[in-house]
């Protein structure tokens, strides 16, 4: 037999799980709903009535393993994330153009095996997302800037041709790019996909962590 | 036997409690996790790997050559019937052979169209104090040979040192190599890149190492363009790989 006494004690419990359990699926919903928040506010679209404001680009050159700044001027929104975004959708559309010193979608450059879908045609999204972040700091320790977490699209790290020298120097393109126009991101993580992956197309290491400003390339001779 | 009922009773509520419980775990996780915007990345595992002790006597000039790729592992596309892992094989092969002639002792990662892991390739170099380490890559992309250092900050050579980024306590070293490299490449007349990166194994490395990337060369003012399949071309690279690393065997012996 059950005493009164744990009985009580058990649907108290069994309550107390049932709220417990209610309150976390609703915070959770809260967080789905302030992700889809900042999503909605990444989906940039040219802000009306904003004046351009002169940005610069790092554009890479394979043919002496170099980068060139590139002056634009582009509308750009307030949010920062939004704005390292159009940034980097502005520095990759340059990868595209036919003329393109780095070019990324040809025929016959990417990894072995894969085919390069739709190349010369209109691609597709090469950034599914751009985040920025605090850097983690131990307590008490002031500010060591932001972190931007980059999440190239599948198509984009597919099409990517692979070779160490094109794809550090697309790293160093999007570093650079991004430091140079939001000095305060001193850190940048690269995501395919949404996931960690090795390499970006067979060679560069996407596991690491880039410091902003660590790695130039020192050009052809 | 009514204890025997309430024991058995108290156990079926223990047990719902505690599935309860379980059932409550991952979805608070879920609710505590940050949105996928911030998505927590996993450290990875840093062990530590001992550095080689400086030998007493004379060591052997022991050199190891990394053919990247392998296997399931092609590398990039260089041509529609070449890949990279076909090609850095077969340069591998062949450097192995001009250095043994030299007298150099090599030692490679793979002799065959295998793929061992960036960890196993790494333990093969550090199992031996090697002078050098060359990672032969290969890629359709720009001109010439691309001479890559580790982007790892040079830290000092310690007792431990995190596999992850062993080749820090190597990099003055590397980048002399890479100078070395550099200069026989150009004596050459091969067009040559210098950068550095974050390439594995290279950065778990505990030797001087360079990844000499090789591409075509494109047509220039004292340069006509050439396929990578050139036997000629292919020569030449080799052969300057080689004079380096002769003359890296006489800086080596020179060290500290």
């Amino acid at each position: 037999m059950i005493s009164k006494a744990q009985r009580i004690l058990f649907f108290s419990m069994l309550l107390a799980a049932v709220v417990m359990a209610a309150v976390l699926i609703r915070l959770r919903e809260g967080a789905e709903d302030r992700l889809h928040g900042v999503q909605g506010l990444a989906q940039v679209v040219e802000p009306a009535g904003v004046p351009p404001t002169p940005v610069t680009l790092l554009i890479p050159n394979d043919a002496d393993n170099s980068l060139a700044e590139s002056q634009r001027s582009l509308p750009l929104p307030q949010d920062d994330s939004a704005r390292a975004r159009v940034l980097l959708e502005t520095l990759l559309e340059t990868f595209h153009d036919p003329k393109s010193t780095h070019p990324i979608g040809g025929a016959g450059t990417a990894r072995g095996g894969d085919s390069v879908p739709g190349a010369g045609k209109t691609h597709a999204p090469d950034l599914d997302a751009v985040f920025l972040m605090p850097v983690p700091q131990a307590a008490g320790q002031p500010s060591a800037g932001k972190m931007a977490v980059v999440n190239f699209s599948a198509a984009f790290a597919q099409s990517h041709p692979s070779g160490i020298e094109p794809e550090t120097l697309t790293l160093l393109a999007v570093i650079g790019t991004l430091h140079d126009n939001l000095p305060a991101i001193t850190q940048v993580r690269f995501l395919v996909d949404g996931r960690q992956q090795e390499t970006l197309a067979g060679h560069a290491d996407l596991t690491r962590t880039y410091l902003a400003g660590e790695t130039v390339p020192a050009g052809g001779q | 036997m009514r204890w025997i009922d309430g024991r058995w009773t108290e156990a079926a509520l223990c047990s719902f409690l505690s599935l309860a419980m379980l059932l409550l775990l991952p979805a608070t996780g879920n609710a505590q996790q940050t949105p996928p915007a911030a998505p927590v990345l996993p450290v990875p595992p840093t062990p530590s790997i001992p550095a080689p002790a400086n030998p007493n006597v004379a060591p052997r000039f022991l050199v190891v050559v990394d053919a990247a790729h392998g296997g399931n592992d092609t590398g990039a596309r260089i041509t529609d019937r070449l890949l990279e892992k076909d090609i850095t094989l077969s340069l591998a092969m062949r450097l192995r052979s001009m250095l043994s002639a030299h007298g150099i002792g090599v030692v490679t990662t793979r002799d065959s169209d295998t793929n061992p892991s960036p960890t196993d390739r790494a333990e093969t170099a550090n199992h031996m104090p090697a002078a050098a380490c060359i990672l032969i890559h290969a890629t359709a992309t720009g001109s010439g040979v691309h001479l890559y250092t580790s982007s790892l900050a040079p830290t000092p050579l310690t007792r431990f040192l995190p596999w992850q980024t062993a080749q820090s306590a190597y990099v003055t070293q590397s980048l002399k190599l890479s100078s070395e490299f550099d200069s026989a490449l150009a004596h050459a007349e091969i067009p040559v890149s210098l950068g550095r990166t974050f390439l594995q194994p290279m950065d778990s490395l505990t030797c001087p190492a360079v990844a000499v990337e090789v591409a075509p060369l494109a047509a220039g003012a004292t340069t006509k363009a050439t396929p990578l399949t050139d036997t000629a071309y292919q020569r030449s690279i080799l052969d300057a790989l080689t004079a380096a690393i002769d003359e890296w065997r006489t800086d080596w012996r020179q060290q500290p």
